[in-house]
């Protein structure tokens, strides 16, 4: 029963990472860039519920709502000041700005709300679930959590192969310059991706702060690049590698935790990136990629 | 024939002023440091601002001639540190020759670093870059997740070492000399770390670096940098050179750990985490990608300068953020480069004109 | 025995048979031209014959050295060089280290001879400035020789390529549009040094382009590619007056 508890939560916590691991992708997919400060929306998403909640007293679902547009304003914004004058740029100077915007929202944070951390009440209740006569207990988060990443993930996957919009989507990451060709609108289709990708950060910090209630400014930096070894594991640039790349993390993550070390957790999600890479770099359901010559 | 010349002159020359840059600032804290007026507060930074320019220069040999990013930098300074201090601290009683201790510790913390970049850079061989940046971030948390809970300890029979502090008590005989003491680090490791010694250090990993742009294998490896296909189909090694490069750097982060570890009476792996290596990513973004003067000047500026002027110590931080992002725009946007050309262009002109004016012979 | 021989050479992407069933002999000293519409496949076929792509099926060999299915470093080794359609230059290199590192594995010192600047270091870069500047003079780019490659105007970045690519002493040199974006008198003197490259360097030239009149000008030989198949083979003149080949470029 220990075992079933240790996934059940292993899931809960990898749908985060797979809300996470979506953003990372879908930005790589289509700007074919590594967005570092992604980790560092949830971060701020989270800020902005405590607040709405905390000081302006609002419904947890307003609060959602709340922290929701503003990290989508705040990913468009990051888009159009740091990363779009670098479209032409070298990758490494893309990664360095990335970095730099990173370290910009955690310092942010830091000068404004100072850097001990806060308990971030659960924005669902904190009742909990009795099955088996008590051998397991599953919280109200844990429940929300699963339920909510499979609805966003559902409701993703008609929104790219359904819309035109997602459909543009997916011509601006196969083929930048065909997409441009066809009358796709490529900077305005990058824009839609920071704003989506940045969304599901936001509702990826709710969740996560409600399960884990320790919010400080870099709340969102381990989530994230966990996300991204996520990203890696599913194939990066694959919607659903994604999604299987972050649950399976999850529950690698959690079962090390009950079962070999907790302060080992980490350096085994690690392990397994830096494995992956050796043996499979193109993760589960990731692609080839042939560059043009 | 002439130019061909006027360009080995100008190689020769810049690295002339580089060195020259060295001997000054070498003999001036010396002078300084002898005559007995530098200030404690000055004193006390000798060795760190060493320690941190060598970590800088050899990061720019990843960043601006490999092109790749390296964000686990850090890491390898810890390996360097823990390896040696580790040694120290066993062959204390046995080697008395402190200069002689601190010579092996030196080569024990840089071939364990340059051991471990030499590993972490083949699973990335042979994907993009933004990969290595990547691996060695959770390379960097790795090495620190595994130092913060190892216990190390030597007692008579031998060398004792555990994952917890009650396996450890338990294997670990009470009059016995702790080494690792789990997240606490290392403790009481002999301090051997002179400026001299620093310093000599220093020049070393600035000569290596130069040397090693200026010759054959580096212009392989920015071939690499400028061009992969094109450096594939001349004939160029790619894994090669890029194996090559990262172990040389990760060598010289290794030789920086390692006076870190011998300037403290005590460190943990905590001081060597992400932020570490941006703090380092930092100095080589603003002295200049591919510049390995700039880095070492960086370093010793952005280095002191906060340590002197404690108040703008809250508002650092962010500072190096926006640092980052600006200095990356302005020199890869497309139009501000333009704009930039066109200024300078006009800017000489202007000078031109004056030369002329004056009936200078140009 | 022919210099190049190609056999049955194809490579499939996802389904498409970008080329298929290419054969091709080249005797030593000849300059042959490679044409056909875009994407007919031509550049493909350079980058099977350089080893950026793996073929699918076929073999090419190189003085009776089997080649097909070698990366591009050992293919580079045994001989084949060539310039890019996009120009591939180190561009924030100098003109004479492009040409340098083109003689890469022709002249050698190890790392540690460079770092520790051993007497090796100095007499092997004096033979590698001297060789590099004596190709550098073939181009007329001797006074160019410490600009950043990227500074260079167009028609000379072509020329740069070139060179780079002879520094690696080939058997075969692969030109892929060597005309392209050049002016009528640019052009004109190209074909002049190609002559050159074939007379002096006794070299085996195959290029790509589309330019008819250096193709009629300069090569002996065609061949003739559309949609990844040979559609026509042998002496200029003939060739380029078979009337399926006019229509393949000029539409029905």
């Amino acid at each position: 029963m220990e075992f079933l508890s240790a996934i059940i939560a292993g899931i809960s916590l990898g749908s985060i990472y797979a809300l996470i691991a979506l953003g990372y992708t879908m930005v790589y997919g289509i700007a074919k860039m590594l967005n570092f400060a992604h980790g560092d929306v949830i971060m701020v998403g989270a800020f902005m519920m405590f607040i709405a909640l905390t000081k302006m007293g609002l419904h947890p679902i307003l609060c959602i709502i709340f922290g929701t547009v503003i990290c989508t304003i705040l990913g468009v914004v990051i888009e159009k000041l740091a990363y779009k004058p670098l479209r032409k740029a070298t990758s490494l100077a893309v990664l360095i700005t990335a970095i730099g915007v990173s370290y910009f929202l955690q310092n942010s944070a830091q000068l404004i709300f100072g850097a001990g951390s806060k308990t971030f009440t659960s924005l669902f209740g904190s009742g909990n679930i009795s099955l088996f006569d008590g051998q397991i207990i599953i919280s109200h988060n844990t429940i929300v959590t699963i339920c909510v990443s499979v609805i966003i993930m559902i409701g993703l996957t008609l929104f790219i192969n359904k819309t035109k919009t997602g459909r543009a989507m997916l011509a601006v990451s196969e083929d930048k310059g065909a997409a441009q060709l066809m009358g796709i609108n490529v900077n305005k289709t990058i824009s839609i991706t920071f704003a989506i990708g940045s969304a599901l950060a936001a509702i990826a910090g709710a969740l996560l702060c409600s399960s884990y209630p320790i919010l400080s400014p870099t709340t969102g930096a381990m989530p994230g690049i966990k996300a991204f070894t996520a990203a890696v594991l599913g194939g990066i640039g694959s919607i659903p590698g994604a999604m299987i790349g972050g649950i399976l993390l999850g529950v690698i993550e959690n079962i090390s935790k009950v079962y070999i070390s907790t302060q080992l957790s980490d350096a085994i999600v690690f392990g397994i990136l830096i494995i992956i890479l050796l043996v499979k770099p193109t993760g589960i359901l990731g692609k080839k990629m042939n560059e043009k010559v | 024939m002439f130019k061909q010349k006027k360009s080995i002159a100008k190689a020769t020359k810049n690295n002339f002023i580089t060195y020259g840059i060295l001997a000054v600032m070498f003999a001036g804290s010396l002078i300084w440091l002898e005559s007995g007026a530098m200030p404690r507060q000055f004193t006390k930074l000798l060795v760190p601002l060493c320690t941190y320019s060598i970590a800088a220069v050899s990061l720019n040999l990843v960043v601006g001639v490999l092109g790749d990013l390296s964000l686990g930098h850090a890491g390898f300074m810890c390996i360097g540190a823990y390896s040696s201090a580790v040694f120290t601290n066993i062959f204390a009683d046995v080697i008395t020759n402190d200069l002689l201790r601190f010579f092996i510790a030196l080569l024990v913390g840089g071939i364990f670093a340059a051991v471990f970049g030499f590993l972490i850079c083949i699973p990335v061989l042979r994907l993009k870059g933004d990969y290595l940046a990547i691996v060695t971030l959770a390379f960097g948390e790795i090495i620190k997740n595994i130092f913060n809970i190892v216990y190390l300890g030597i007692d008579k029979s031998g060398l004792k070492i555990a994952i917890n502090s009650s396996k450890y008590t338990e294997i670990m005989s009470a009059d016995g000399k702790t080494i690792i003491n789990g997240a606490m680090g290392i403790t009481g490791t002999s301090r051997d770390s002179t400026f001299i010694i620093a310093f000599v250090i220093l020049f070393i990993t600035v000569a290596v670096s130069l040397n090693l742009i200026n010759s054959r294998t580096g212009r392989a490896v920015m071939a690499v940098r400028d061009d992969r296909i094109a450096a594939q189909t001349i004939g160029i090694n790619i894994p090669k050179y890029k194996l090559l490069v990262f172990t040389i750097a990760s060598f010289f982060a290794g030789l920086a750990g390692v006076l870190y570890a011998h300037n403290l009476n005590s460190f943990s792996a905590g001081a060597f985490d992400y932020n570490a290596s941006i703090l380092i990513l930092v100095y080589v973004v603003l002295g200049g990608i591919g510049n390995i003067r700039g880095s070492f000047i960086a370093a010793i500026i952005l280095y002191a300068l906060p340590e002197i002027l404690r108040s703008v110590g809250e508002y650092r931080m962010l500072f190096y953020a926006i640092l980052l992002i600006v200095m990356m725009i302005v020199n890869n946007n497309d139009t501000i480069i333009d704009m930039r050309k066109k200024l300078v262009a006009k800017l000489k002109k202007n000078k031109h004109k004056t030369t002329a004016n004056e009936g200078g012979d140009i | 025995m022919a210099l190049l021989e190609v056999k049955n050479l194809g490579i499939v992407f996802g389904g498409l048979h970008a080329v298929e069933g290419f054969n091709l002999t080249l005797e030593k000293g000849s300059l042959y031209g490679l044409i056909g519409p875009n994407g007919a496949g031509k550049t493909t076929i350079f980058n099977l014959l350089t080893g950026v792509y793996k073929p699918t099926s076929g073999t090419f060999t190189l003085d009776g050295v089997k080649l097909a299915g070698k990366n591009p470093v050992e293919i580079s080794k045994a001989g084949i060089a060539r310039t890019f359609q996009n120009i591939r230059l180190f561009k924030n290199l100098s003109v004479l280290d492009n040409v340098k590192l083109g003689l890469h594995n022709q002249m050698k010192y190890s790392t540690a001879e460079g770092i520790l600047r051993l007497p090796r270091f100095f007499s092997t870069e004096k033979k590698m400035n001297e060789k590099a500047m004596e190709l550098l003079k073939v181009f007329d780019l001797e006074n160019e020789a410490t600009t950043l490659a990227d500074n260079l105007p167009y028609g000379k970045q072509r020329k740069l390529e070139i060179a780079r690519a002879l520094a690696t002493n080939p058997k075969l040199l692969l030109l892929d549009e060597p005309a392209a974006g050049m002016n009528p008198s640019e052009t004109q003197e190209l074909m002049d040094t190609i002559r050159f490259v074939r007379d002096e360097f006794d070299m085996t030239i195959l290029l790509i382009e589309h330019d008819m009149k250096l193709v009629s000008g300069i090569c002996e030989e065609v061949t003739v590619l559309n949609f990844g198949q040979e559609l026509a083979q042998g002496k200029t003149s003939d060739v380029l007056n078979n009337p399926e080949v006019i229509k393949a470029y000029l539409g029905d």
